[in-house]
């Protein structure tokens, strides 16, 4: 390994290239948020003049950000909690107690997460309305769920796979119901994949737009991406406010994204070639 | 929860059917309708095909020569891969809405790139019949690449060193290195990657709608703001599913083309 001639210093200078490449669009939103217009106009790349947090007020009030993002988190959450708790399981069973039938269920999602969305949408549309499950967060939710969960549940049959049968060996012998072995024993050492899986989820649905543009019409119920949507057709000439409500649509992603920087790019990398 | 409605997609294509009340069946109209009577359908499969041609390129070349940068120096890696990885993570509108700006004729880089005189900056590029499109794919693109260079990059960690190390000895240059160690050793990736790249140019929809709907004049439609707008526009709900069928046809297409060419031999 080091007998390797180190050269860092030509391939820096691509390197710095390409991260300005995916920053610098995302300072200028944060910047243009802070202008005031005529400053935007005069100036539209560059720092702001003056700090105009008032720009942050008039958008979180005419975006009515805290009311859809309530909508989203609420989506998040159920998703979250549903995919965690039905895949979990399912990950379970598939990794450990295997019931027949477990490969043909292993290739039905993988079949199913293969399927576009585009294939089964329009007939979908349709049958919710029927059910009147149109503008129904339990009929987005449900989606959510079905979309989310063949990558939830392969990512953590690989992780529940590689734990040792040793580590429940002794709590079986105890006499613990196969229940009490997931709970108590496989749920506190692979805690950190829920945690990647989830992230990787509330993602997804925090910025989901496909769908929620479909099944959900009701100015009220929009979610966060829909409702940016909304907002920067009637608002999009006023860039300084779009552009604050679009940094604090993103602000949560990167918060958590700096705190869980290796967990997103493992989830989001690998759930791509394993799912 | 997806195989019901995909199954009725089946009978619901076949039908005249404007999403309210009963559909009527009418056998395989729609299909010759689709095959020899729909120019729409085309014009968008064709820039789905361009989207592909894209897609399989400049991404690749962008992300293989970082995610080979990244691979090869030893001090800020991780400053590297959290800034490219970052547009990956945000939503598509927000993405979308930025870069509209940053596109506009009279202020961002455009503009920037207009005063300093280079020539083409000088008009709307979303705006503008010809350069829409690929407007689009670059935008879809920033997005999109770093996710790529990370995911290649974590392929790359795991070709063995001295393979590196040897083929220096040899006097391999840095391209050579490049091309005949780094690219054997993640082509199973890169084959899964080109693969699903093939399949999900088929199946754009956000950026093209946030940005364009589709215009001007119909030059960037692709296959889901088609069957977005028969089905939820026109309220030719029966003949909108064929439509998805036949964009699910061409996504499978390259799935199926990959298996084939591995059958015939084909290195990959």
């Amino acid at each position: 390994m080091t007998k390797l001639k180190s050269r860092p210093s030509v391939l820096n200078i691509p390197l710095t290239f390409f991260s300005l490449f995916a920053i610098y669009p995302i300072a200028v939103l944060v910047m243009n948020s802070l202008k005031s217009r005529r400053d935007l106009g005069l100036n539209p790349s560059g720092l702001p003049k003056h700090l105009l947090w008032s720009n942050y007020r008039i958008a979180f009030n005419q975006s009515k950000f805290l009311h859809h993002a309530t909508n989203s988190l609420l989506l998040v959450f159920l998703t979250v909690t549903i995919v965690l708790t039905l895949g979990g399981l399912a990950a379970y069973s598939l990794a450990r107690l295997k019931p027949r039938g477990s490969n043909g269920v292993m290739v039905y999602m993988l079949v199913v997460s293969a399927l576009p969305l585009w294939l089964y949408i329009v007939p979908l549309f349709f049958l919710w309305r029927q059910v009147g499950l149109l503008n129904n967060y339990f009929g987005l939710v449900l989606l959510y769920v079905a979309l989310n969960s063949p990558f939830a549940i392969f990512l953590l049959r690989s992780f529940l796979i590689r734990i040792p049968r040793e580590i429940e060996e002794a709590a079986i012998m105890d006499g613990a119901t196969k229940m009490k072995v997931f709970t108590k024993v496989l749920l506190p050492i692979s805690w950190s994949s829920f945690l990647t899986v989830g992230l990787v989820v509330a993602l997804n649905v925090w910025n989901e737009f496909q769908v929620a543009f479909i099944l959900i019409n009701d100015e009220e119920k929009l979610p966060i991406a829909t409702s940016f949507f909304a907002f920067q057709q009637t608002f999009g000439n006023d860039w300084t406010l779009t552009s604050a409500v679009g940094v604090m649509v993103i602000a949560p992603v990167l918060l958590l994204f700096f705190i869980f920087q290796r967990k997103f790019t493992d989830g989001l990398v690998q759930g791509s070639v394993k799912g | 929860m997806v195989a019901v409605p995909a199954i009725s997609t089946i009978y619901l294509s076949m039908t005249e059917w404007s999403g309210v009340g009963l559909p009527r069946f009418t056998g395989l109209i729609n299909v010759r309708r689709l095959l020899f009577d729909d120019d729409n359908f085309i014009a968008a499969l064709k820039n789905n095909v361009r989207w592909l041609a894209f897609f399989l390129t400049i991404p690749f070349i962008m992300s293989l020569s970082a995610a080979y940068g990244l691979s090869q120096i030893k001090r800020g890696v991780m400053f590297y891969r959290v800034s490219l990885f970052l547009p990956y993570i945000l939503p598509s509108v927000v993405v979308a809405t930025l870069w509209r700006f940053l596109l506009n004729p009279s202020s961002g880089f455009t503009g920037f790139l207009d005063k300093l005189g280079v020539p083409g900056f000088d008009k709307a590029l979303l705006g503008t019949s010809h350069t829409a499109l690929w407007a689009i794919a670059f935008i879809d693109n920033w997005h999109f690449w770093g996710f790529l260079t990370i995911l290649f990059l974590v392929a790359l960690q795991n070709v063995p060193r001295e393979l590196y190390e040897s083929a220096e000895l040899d006097g391999a240059n840095e391209f050579q290195r490049f091309r005949y160690v780094a690219l054997p050793g993640i082509r199973p990736t890169l084959v899964f990657m080109l693969m699903m790249v093939g399949i999900w140019s088929f199946l754009v929809f956000d950026y093209v709608w946030v940005l364009t709907k589709g215009g001007p004049a119909g030059s960037t439609e692709v296959l889901g703001t088609l069957v977005y707008r028969t089905a939820f526009g026109d309220f030719e709900a029966g003949y909108a599913t064929l439509q998805g069928l036949g964009m699910a046809f061409f996504a499978s297409a390259s799935l199926i083309s990959f298996g084939i060419l591995r059958k015939r031999g084909w290195e990959i």
